[in-house]
């Protein structure tokens, strides 16, 4: 065979080529900086006009040097690199502020007896707490758990393991995604006209805030739980029913127990996501001031709700609006911890229950 | 204990597609029966017909007539589940259980059917499985540790031994060698040799120097044509097969000469 590229169409080959110190994007940032707080200053443009400025700068000082100095491919990859990391300053800047403003406005709030009072008889700016609406919301969250964790898991196993491709299968699929957007003041209301319709107007209850929930959580586990059975090889259904182990016996003790780290993850977010929920619980479940732990009958106070009239009660200046506030953002807090330790022990249980490979 | 297998007139389909067609074997007992031929032609299709595996995939049936000793795998009444517990069946990649031990992946076909073993039979089981997997001497110190850790070949043989742990009557094996090395693919045809003495084993193999070594039987499946389902050639004691084939293609794929 003879015929080989031309060789002209190739530029001339070189190892080596020009490059900047590496201490350069050290020295742009610097000079960025520098921009940025003189064209503050200068047009007293504030701390926004800084950040733009420094920002847009850096983004276009780097890579004009670079494609002096060295060559096209870099010039572009240090932009690319600036954007990635730009726009992931701009995703983190509002997660971030929000936890600070949560902090700086809620930790001075928390301590033993927050945690441990209830508002009954508590007026104008006494000590009250959240004890009642952490444990109503500890009641509606188990609740809409044991309902929705079962129901979702197994239908998800239906899905992957019995259903695959027929008709039926397909439809559920199909509700399921609808679920997944069925608004939450939707879910509120048909859990509402559930309670009417069998007890009579005017119920509330705290179980029909977790039946609400549980509408929330069904999809979010079923689609999490599929997807982490979808993940499961055949190879090892396979192998199990080789060696004669009946379907059920295989779904039970090999498909779950592989799939097991990525479903206790997915119905931990599942929990996770429906705990901060607020207009079905407001609908259903109501605010009371002391502690209710009867899920079946009258007002039961949970986190989002309380947050939510707290901070109702907490416009103005009046002393009680005032302490009304703080209660609000202490307890707001309170439920971030909560989210972020849900999450916390998602990935904890994941580690613990992931497939051990054992090198 | 170990039984013979008649096969009359197997057709084999995934959904419409037909792809093995009219099978007629008689596959004896106590010996080791060799499939080969050239990919696509239906090996794996066929063998896994044999324990009532090819109906696992959706869509996937039979027709014809296949019976273990004298019992019509294929008959009314009869549980496929029941089957594959006569026959067992090692497959082409390694596949052991990522969430067990080594020691509980052995065992994995008795625990999975919730029987019940005193401690000192387990013991027993699995000592004699993986020693007749010639897997033994090398994991005997780490059978707790889990089964995904050990290297591909030994992996393989952990699933042979993890099939020999409940006794089959018969064993298929689907390539059981195409990962492994030299060393370990010795250790695995001389546990074929010693399992032939209690077993029926059928191997399909890519490895002509294997079958022959192995084998006492063996049969050649090839396409008609591109495109037209597989079919068993011819089926022959494998000393005849490899010195005077009765058909031309045969003689054709075994020296080389194919395609
Ligand atoms: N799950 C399946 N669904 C549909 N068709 C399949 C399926 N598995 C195999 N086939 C088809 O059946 C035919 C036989 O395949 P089979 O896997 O039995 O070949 P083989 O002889 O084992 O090949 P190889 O030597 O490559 O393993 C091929 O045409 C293949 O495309
Ligand atoms: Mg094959």
């Amino acid at each position: 065979m003879s015929s080989t590229f031309p060789s002209s169409t190739l530029p001339p080959r070189s190892l080596t080529a020009n490059a900047l110190p590496r201490w350069a994007p050290l020295l742009v940032a610097v000079v960025s900086a520098g921009l940025g707080v003189l064209a503050s200053v200068l047009f007293s443009w504030g701390v926004a006009g800084l950040v733009l400025v420094a920002g847009s700068a850096m983004l276009l000082l780097l890579p004009l040097w670079s494609a002096v100095v060295e060559n096209g491919r870099k010039a572009k990859d240090r932009l690319m690199t600036g954007l990635v990391w730009s726009t992931l300053a701009v995703a983190l800047l509002p997660l971030v502020s929000l936890l600070w403003k949560v902090i700086s406005k809620g930790a001075p709030q928390i301590n033993g007896d927050f945690l441990t009072y209830t508002m009954r008889n508590v007026i104008l700016a006494q000590q009250g707490g959240i004890y009642h609406a952490l444990i109503g919301t500890l009641l509606v969250t188990v609740m809409a758990g044991i309902i929705s964790i079962p129901i979702g898991i197994f239908c998800a196993i239906y899905l992957i393991e019995y259903g695959a491709g027929s008709r039926l299968a397909q439809a559920i699929t199909f509700l399921v995604d609808v679920m997944t957007g069925i608004p939450s003041i939707v879910a509120g209301l048909f859990a509402y006209a559930l309670l009417v319709a069998l007890l009579g107007p005017g119920t509330q209850m705290a179980f029909g805030g977790a039946i609400a929930l549980s509408l929330l959580m069904i999809p979010v586990v079923v689609r999490s739980t599929e997807e982490m059975l979808k993940l499961v090889p055949n190879d090892l259904r396979e192998a199990a029913y080789a060696l004669g182990v009946p379907k059920w016996r295989t779904i039970a003790k090999v498909v779950l127990p592989t799939a097991l780290s990525g479903i206790i993850t997915g119905v931990t977010l599942a929990i996770a996501r429906v705990i901060g929920e607020t207009a079905p619980l407001v609908i259903i479940c109501g605010m009371t001031d002391g502690v209710n732990t009867n899920p079946f009958s009258q007002a039961m106070a949970t986190l989002p709700v309380f947050i939510y009239s707290t901070f109702q009660e907490g416009t103005g200046t009046s002393v009680s609006a005032i302490a009304n506030a703080d209660r609000a953002w202490g307890a707001a807090l309170v439920l971030i911890v909560i989210v972020m330790a849900l999450n916390l022990l998602a990935r904890f249980i994941g580690k613990i229950f992931a497939p051990k490979t054992g090198r | 204990m170990a039984k013979s297998i008649d096969v009359s007139g197997l057709n084999i389909y995934y959904g419409d597609f037909l792809a093995v067609q009219d099978v007629n074997v008689t596959i004896k007992a106590r010996a080791v029966t060799a499939l080969i031929g050239p990919s696509g032609c239906g090996k794996s299709t066929f063998l896994r017909t044999l324990n009532r595996m090819h109906e696992v995939i959706p869509g996937a049936r039979v027709e014809g007539d296949v019976v273990l000793g004298s019992d019509a795998i294929y008959g009314p009444n009869v549980d496929p589940v029941e089957v594959r517990r006569t026959v067992g069946m090692v497959f082409q990649r390694p596949n052991p259980f990522p969430t067990m031990s080594i020691y509980e992946n052995v065992l994995a076909g008795n625990r999975l059917n919730n029987r019940k073993l005193k401690k000192a039979d387990a013991d027993a089981i699995v000592e004699k499985a993986l020693s007749g997997a010639n897997l033994w001497s090398e994991v005997k110190d780490r059978l707790n540790k889990p089964g995904m850790g050990l290297s591909g070949g030994q992996q393989q043989r952990l699933c042979i031994a993890r099939a020999i742990a409940v006794e089959p009557q018969v064993l298929l094996m689907d390539e059981p060698c195409s990962a492994l090395d030299p060393i370990s693919t010795a250790a695995v045809e001389d546990l074929i040799h010693e399992l032939k003495t209690d077993y029926t084993i059928v191997i399909v193999t890519h490895n002509m120097q294997q079958a022959a070594r192995v084998s006492e039987y063996t049969g050649f499946f090839n396409l008609k044509a591109a495109g037209q389902p597989g079919h068993l050639v011819e089926f022959n004691k494998t000393s005849k097969m490899f010195s005077t084939p009765e058909q031309e293609s045969t003689e054709a794929y075994i020296s080389g000469r194919f395609g």
